[in-house]
């Protein structure tokens, strides 16, 4: 796909977010919208080697979400990808629904794991990551985390893990959109100079702005080069990106959309296509 | 004559080696106590099949979660308390709620850990570990039945939870002894009570027994030793045969074996019955012995609590 597919791409899944959460009455906007571009990147930008028709097929690469609250975006990706029909997207946090509020590995196809209590991805990636060089197999795993969650400490029990036994089949991703459920990030637990942080516990650290898809895809593709080392991705993102009203406002952390407010952020999402 | 007495982590380690050869896919880990909990057998001979994952509880569990998940059969061991407390919410969420093939293996249980006192002491790790949909839990009675025990939540897809003691304890069963998991084993037939025990507290019911039975008491002795899936059918039938129930465990009387007994009874056959256990209280520093003392886990409480029962029921 090239640069403007990718954008059209980025599109659908923001409509899909809306769309989702709107006929669920209660979801996570915000966090989802932020990390649209680093998931389209790595599911329709050719980096991730998966196949819809084999969810577990032994050769794909592995995608672990760490914040699982942000469930939206990705089924959306995994439907639009082919892994389950369109369709079931309205079915979103309804009894009986293959799509739980926060993702359940054996009701989803396309899931390699559960998620949602917060601070546990990156340790699972880990475990994964270590079987792999086990059986000297060449799978990838990235791993998406919350900048939020970064304040969970088994997190830098799990960062100390992969630099230790130099898991560089690992990709990290931190969706850095600086707001938490409660308020801003820097005023509740201040994570300090991320890059620095990560860089000092050995991994290798890439800085990007986590809405422009070139730099999204150059990053995945310069993490699969790196030797020896985890790589992480330090995404500068907008919470609530391409919904003017949701963007940098914590109170879209984890709220539905009225009718009005769904219409709004639909036409504002589909105005940018023109 | 004497039993021979043989800590129950020694037959853990020796299970882990058998493992080893056997199972191309295993992983041993540990949180840096791998000398205590005789995972350091397996560093010593496969060092490639292990793996210290440090002071990090958490972690271990949620990295053993992934090595699951991409195949492995890790077998992931620390003291019971932090690993079933401190790592609790990472077991439910990750472990039991995918269904992952993770063995956790929980040391130092009980009272008996002695000196170290009440923080490494666990006697919550049965209740938060049985609560957990999914997950099987086993408490075996000596350093044979780890052995054994272990061997067996190897063959058990999903996840499972083995706890066993620090102390040189008496070997209560056989080399040749049976171990089904979920399946209770009677270690002596009696007509008058029945005591439900498991860990240590089986040779201290078989001793209890003896006294008992001077005095013309019966007490048939069952070893449960899977917590969880509880064998009630085997359960029920002594429950019937006997009509009057004891329980003993290492562990705080409310929420372990005795609680899971009691569930099952309170509403299928309600009977007398008592459970002995910690009572609402942590431990202290102490010999092993003068702690099981002090906190009612011997074959004298048992053999009170025989008697108060009988009495209770009018005999």
């Amino acid at each position: 796909m090239n640069r403007d597919e990718l954008e059209e791409v980025c599109r659908i899944v923001r409509t899909d977010i809306i769309e989702m959460i709107y006929h669920a009455g209660s979801g996570h906007p915000g966090g989802s919208l932020s990390a649209v571009e680093l998931l389209a990147g790595l599911y329709f930008g050719g980096i991730l080697k998966i196949d819809p028709k084999n969810p577990k097929w032994e050769e794909r690469d592995y995608f672990i979400l760490s914040k699982g609250h942000v469930a939206p975006v990705l089924y959306s990706v995994l439907a639009r990808k082919g892994f389950f029909p369109v369709e079931e997207l309205k079915t979103l946090r309804k009894m009986g629904s293959i799509l739980q509020g926060h993702p359940h590995m054996s009701r989803t196809p396309g899931l390699d794991c559960s998620g949602g209590s917060l601070g546990q991805g990156l340790s699972i990636a880990n475990g994964i990551a270590l079987s792999c060089k086990m059986q000297k197999k060449g799978n990838r795993i990235y791993c998406l985390m919350g900048d939020g969650e970064l304040q969970e400490g088994q997190i830098w029990e799990a960062v100390m893990t992969a630099a230790q036994h130099r898991l560089d089949n690992l990709c990290a991703i931190v969706d850095y959109n600086h707001i938490q459920l409660d308020g801003n990030l820097e005023e509740i637990k201040n994570l300090g100079d991320l890059t620095e942080k990560w860089a000092d516990f050995g991994w290798n650290v890439l800085e990007i702005n986590g809405h422009d898809i070139g730099e999204v895809l150059l990053a995945y593709q310069s993490a699969q080069m790196q030797k020896e080392k985890p790589t992480v991705i330090i995404a500068n993102t907008v919470k609530g990106k391409g919904v003017s009203f949701m963007e940098n406002d914590c109170n879209w952390h984890g709220n539905a959309p009225d009718n009005e407010q769904y219409k709004r952020a639909v036409s504002e999402i589909r105005r940018e296509e023109v | 004559m004497e039993k021979e007495k043989i800590p129950m982590r020694d037959g853990y380690g020796r299970a882990l080696l058998k493992l080893a050869e056997e199972k191309k896919n295993l992983i041993v880990m540990d949180a840096d106590v791998a000398k205590s909990t005789r995972t350091v057998w397996i560093r010593e001979q496969y060092p490639e099949k292990f793996i210290d994952m440090g002071i990090a509880e958490q972690d271990m569990v949620g990295t053993a979660a992934g090595l699951a998940l991409g195949g492995m059969l890790p077998f992931a061991t620390t003291y019971g308390v932090f690993l079933a407390g401190r790592a609790w919410d990472q077991i439910r969420t990750t472990i039991c709620y995918n269904h992952l093939n993770v063995k956790l293996a929980g040391a130092h249980a009980g009272i008996s850990v002695g000196a170290d006192g009440a923080t490494h002491q666990s006697l919550e790790d049965v209740a938060l570990m049985r609560v957990l949909p999914d997950m099987t839990v086993v408490v075996p009675c000596d350093a044979y039945e780890t052995e054994k025990a272990t061997l067996a939540i190897a063959e058990q897809e999903g996840p499972c939870f083995i706890r066993f003691g620090r102390e040189a304890v008496p070997v209560v069963t056989k080399k040749e002894s049976p171990f089904i998991l979920g399946k209770a084993n009677i270690m002596r037939e009696g007509k008058d009570i029945v005591l439900f025990a498991n860990g240590a507290m089986v040779q201290e019911g078989l001793n209890a027994a003896e006294s008992l039975e001077k005095e013309g008491i019966d007490l048939m002795v069952v070893n449960v030793h899977t917590v969880k899936p509880l064998d009630t059918e085997a359960i029920l039938e002594a429950t019937k045969k006997t009509g009057c129930v004891l329980t003993a465990e290492e562990h705080q009387a409310a929420g372990g074996m005795g609680s899971a007994i009691a569930e099952f009874l309170v509403q299928n056959y309600p009977v007398p019955m008592k459970i002995i256990g910690v009572e609402d209280s942590f431990g202290e520093s102490g010999k092993p012995e003068e702690l099981m003392e002090k906190y009612g886990l011997t074959s004298e409480q048992i053999y009170k609590e025989a008697r108060n029962l009988l009495k209770k029921r009018g005999e």
